[in-house]
């Protein structure tokens, strides 16, 4: 196996919670703010999950006040405390970009209704 | 620290302790054998220089012997080190990476990755020719200069030529990790050469610059 790989297997958190593009995720995170740590939560849909390893990144999208808000988080951070999943998405595409052109009604993701489960959902 | 020799093995993301995510190169860095110690008594000038990477066949004679003098296995790469200061080292030893501590500032020279005879537009970022409307000069040099007056080509003037395969250093380079059980250095950001290039690590000449002093 290729060292490079090694190396990044070694950092990468194995407590991430499987989680794809569509789902409702509330992300727990830490900020620190002169001198003091506090955790901020970032409620929104996960539209892409990107790279690979290491260096994979998830984007939320949410709008707040009418103004669309993304974040891109590195999977494997170790500033990240907690992935919530709160619902499941039902998408039919990997990255879901369209809805940064949508407002209102249109821009809803359909709710899965039956879970994926741990196993048929892509894990890390 | 006085420098190592190593090998380029690729670059890959690190967390630093703030949770910033950086870009590192990784060093194979060492084991390097200290092949010989110039003293300034009979060289004239005081040095170390280290053997990196074993090599098993056709070594030459006169090398064969060098090595077998200071006792260590034949060598790919021999470079050498000058030492102001003398610290404890035996020909016959071994240079591990963890003489290089983390947050130290490096220089990390290599060959560059050769790209053969290139234009002006690759080779120096020329804007080239329009496409179309009845031009033929698309990727050309254009004009090197004016008529009478200079009367000559500047120094300097960009033109074909061979591209990269040249000795470069990078300075000031960060290392952000070491790795002592395995001989890995991690650097902050890119360095010359290919992956399995052979990268040549040394202190910085020059140190951190009047906008980094102090932060460190």
């Amino acid at each position: 196996m290729n060292i490079i790989d090694v190396l990044e297997k070694e950092q990468l958190r194995t407590d991430v919670p499987p989680f794809s593009v569509g789902d409702t995720v509330r992300v727990h995170m830490k900020v620190i703010e002169g001198g003091r740590e506090r955790t901020q939560v970032f409620e929104g849909i996960v539209i892409a999950r990107k790279g690979k390893a290491i260096s994979e990144t998830f984007t939320v999208r949410k709008v707040t006040f009418g103004v669309g808000v993304e974040r891109v988080f590195p999977l494997h951070s170790p500033r990240l405390q907690e992935i919530e999943v709160v619902t499941q998405g039902k998408v039919r595409r990997a990255k879901l970009y369209y809805l940064r052109g949508k407002i209102g009604k249109k821009s809803r993701v359909k709710v899965r209704k039956e879970s994926r489960g741990p196993e048929a959902a892509p894990s890390e | 620290m006085f420098g190592l020799l190593g090998k380029k093995v690729g670059m890959s993301q690190i967390f630093a302790e703030d949770g910033n995510l950086v870009a590192v190169t990784i060093i194979q860095a060492g084991p390097c054998a200290v092949t010989q110690m110039k003293t300034k008594e009979r060289d004239g000038y005081a040095a170390v220089q280290l053997g990196f990477e074993d090599k098993k066949r056709n070594v030459a004679k006169p090398l064969r012997g060098h090595f077998k003098r200071s006792g260590v296995t034949p060598k790919r790469h021999l470079r050498e080190f000058s030492l102001p200061d003398s610290p404890q080292l035996n020909e016959g030893g071994e240079v591990k990476a963890d003489i290089i501590k983390e947050g130290e500032l490096v220089d990390v020279g290599g060959v560059t990755k050769g790209r053969g005879f290139a234009g002006v537009v690759r080779r120096y970022r020329f804007g080239g020719g329009p496409a179309s409307h009845g031009h033929t000069s698309h990727r050309r040099v254009g004009s090197i200069g004016q008529c009478a007056f200079p009367s000559e080509v500047w120094k300097g003037q960009g033109m074909p030529g061979q591209m990269g395969r040249v000795a470069r250093t990078v300075q000031n380079v960060k290392v952000v990790k070491v790795d002592g059980e395995r001989n890995l250095l991690f650097v902050r950001g890119s360095i010359p050469g290919p992956n399995g290039g052979l990268v040549v690590v040394r202190k910085a000449v020059k140190g951190p610059g009047k906008a980094l002093k102090g932060k460190s």
